[in-house]
């Protein structure tokens, strides 16, 4: 009896993704107090009625820090998904269509990143930057494009050979055309599935380089860097390092959710029946 | 003559798929081709239609040529309305597209409407129309229906066939009608030629190619047939389960 109060489309995932982002989006608007402002007399006071999860070493309210972290982290990670998705797939699809030496040499290109370990590429990467927000993300940009290269090559070399791509050649259509009119729109649902799938990576992995000191710089408040500040107080003041890490998991966990659902309202070959 | 193909050989890996094609079609004649699966008759096409590059050889054409695919379904952009796909070649055309489109989906009997559609949303026969409407907008001199009717079930299939011959005469448009089935051809066909491992084993009128084949493997193609009508036609064929 419970079914049909779940409607069988997007909504009820996308609500929570939504407001996620509109927090991000609106967090300085929404923050009870100023999230860099230091009060040293309450510092490290646990979740009281004034500071609702209670507040850091330098006495700073880690509500509001969770609340401007979420700007830091989720938009970042959106900025940085569209970089690389778009980049990526047009870099694939230009692979797929043209083939030949372009193809061989972004390939083996993208080949040579597949072969490291995402994560160690990124530290590698940002630590020979020299860390900051910008620098982990370019880090995590210069390895995460292949995949999406990767998606949607496959993706142009199957529908390159569809009649309708010949059809296109014999109206004349040129290249540019094709490319822009026949494959890309075809590869977009695909594509924007492993997108939304990959938010909560994304997030993971900036959080993660912030955490080894790689990514966000202090006083930013951003929530890797914020749980790398509560490690050593972990048995004492639990507070400071589990509020920014539950941040991070339910916002991760709302993500995948979102980009499961994405996958079966876009994917048309398994939402025929 | 509108198409005139000289010597054209084509090689995949080493293995001939064409050797020495040679054949013409007149303004307005059509000419059916047919042969086995894997005779390379939809490597000729391809070659016609300039959608592959062949080997060697001269293939000469006449004014604008345009092609029929045998999946209707996947010859329009499933992302674009059949509108915008029957548009598509009409680049040139400066005026009101859409009544042009209007225009086009009558001729090939279907309702205006159908511009809006989707493919998936129309039926394989109907999806066909279409097909047949986006290659007519340029006004071909020649038209290549590359197994237009193989997709379609035999009630479909004669009314694609008449509407073909019916918009080639009005148009004077020559068609290249490639099948594997014989018997589409007396409906549609002024000659015919029998493909066989890259090669043209015969040529003829249709009406002599029927009442007397003279290659092996055009008596082949036909006794295959009648062997399938014979078996139909016996009581055994329908009880057995």
């Amino acid at each position: 009896m419970l079914k049909p109060l779940i409607p069988d489309h997007l909504s009820l995932i996308t609500v929570p993704a939504l407001a996620l982002i509109l927090v991000a989006i609106f967090a300085q608007y929404l923050t009870p107090f100023d999230p860099y402002a230091q009060d040293l007399t309450r510092a490290l006071t646990p979740p009281d009625s004034v500071n609702l999860l209670g507040t850091d070493r330098y006495g700073r309210d880690i509500l509001s820090r969770v609340i401007i972290g979420s700007q830091t982290t989720i938009l970042s990670a959106l900025a940085l998904l569209a970089v690389i998705s778009i980049v990526g797939s047009l870099i694939g699809a230009v692979c797929g269509f043209k083939g030949g030496r372009v193809d061989t040499i972004l390939m083996r290109t993208s080949d040579v990143f597949l072969a490291f370990p995402q994560m160690v590429f990124a530290i590698a990467a940002a630590g020979a930057l020299g860390g900051g927000l910008f620098n982990a993300a370019l880090a995590l940009a210069l390895i995460g494009w292949t995949k999406y290269a990767r998606i949607s090559r496959s993706l142009t070399l199957t529908i390159r050979k569809m009649p309708y791509i010949d059809a296109a050649k014999l109206a004349g259509t040129g290249s540019a055309g094709i490319l822009i009119n026949h494959v890309l729109p075809n590869i977009a649902g695909p594509i924007l599935v492993t997108a939304a799938l990959d938010i909560g990576t994304i997030i993971m992995e900036l959080a993660g380089l912030s955490f080894l000191g790689l990514g966000a710089m202090p006083p930013t408040a951003e929530w890797g860097a914020m749980m790398n500040n509560g490690r050593s107080m972990l048995q004492t003041a639990p507070w400071v390092i589990l509020s920014p890490g539950f941040a991070i998991f339910l916002t991760v966990a709302i993500f995948n959710l979102l980009g499961d659902k994405l996958r079966d309202v876009i994917d048309v070959r398994g939402n025929r029946n | 003559m509108v198409l005139e193909v000289r010597h054209v050989k084509k090689s995949f890996n080493g293995r001939a798929v064409l050797d020495d094609i040679n054949f013409s079609v007149d303004s307005g004649e059509c000419v059916g081709i047919v042969g086995r699966s894997g005779c390379g008759k939809s490597t000729l096409a391809k070659i016609i239609a300039r959608l592959i590059n062949y080997d060697s050889g001269e293939i000469f054409i006449d004014g604008e040529l345009q092609m029929i695919f045998q999946t209707p379904e996947d010859s329009f952009n499933p992302r674009k309305t059949l509108g915008w796909s029957i548009a598509e070649p009409l680049r040139s055309v400066k005026s009101d597209k859409l009544s042009v489109v209007s225009d086009l989906l009558e001729k090939v009997g279907l309702p205006a409407d159908y511009a809006k559609k989707y493919p998936h949303e129309v039926s394989g026969g109907e999806c066909q129309r279409a097909a047949i409407a986006r290659a007519i907008s340029v006004n071909p001199k020649i038209l290549i229906c590359d197994e237009a009717t193989s997709a379609l079930d035999v009630t479909i299939q004669a009314q694609i066939i008449n509407l073909l011959k019916k918009l080639c005469r009005e148009k004077n448009i020559a068609c290249l009608f490639i099948t594997h089935d014989l018997n589409l051809l007396p409906k549609i066909a002024d000659r015919v030629i029998v493909l066989h491992g890259g090669k043209i084993v015969e040529e003829n009128s249709t009406a002599e190619i029927f009442k007397a084949p003279k290659s092996p493997f055009t008596q082949e193609l036909l006794s295959a047939d009648l062997f399938f009508q014979n078996l139909q036609s016996l009581p055994i064929f329908f009880n057995a389960r």
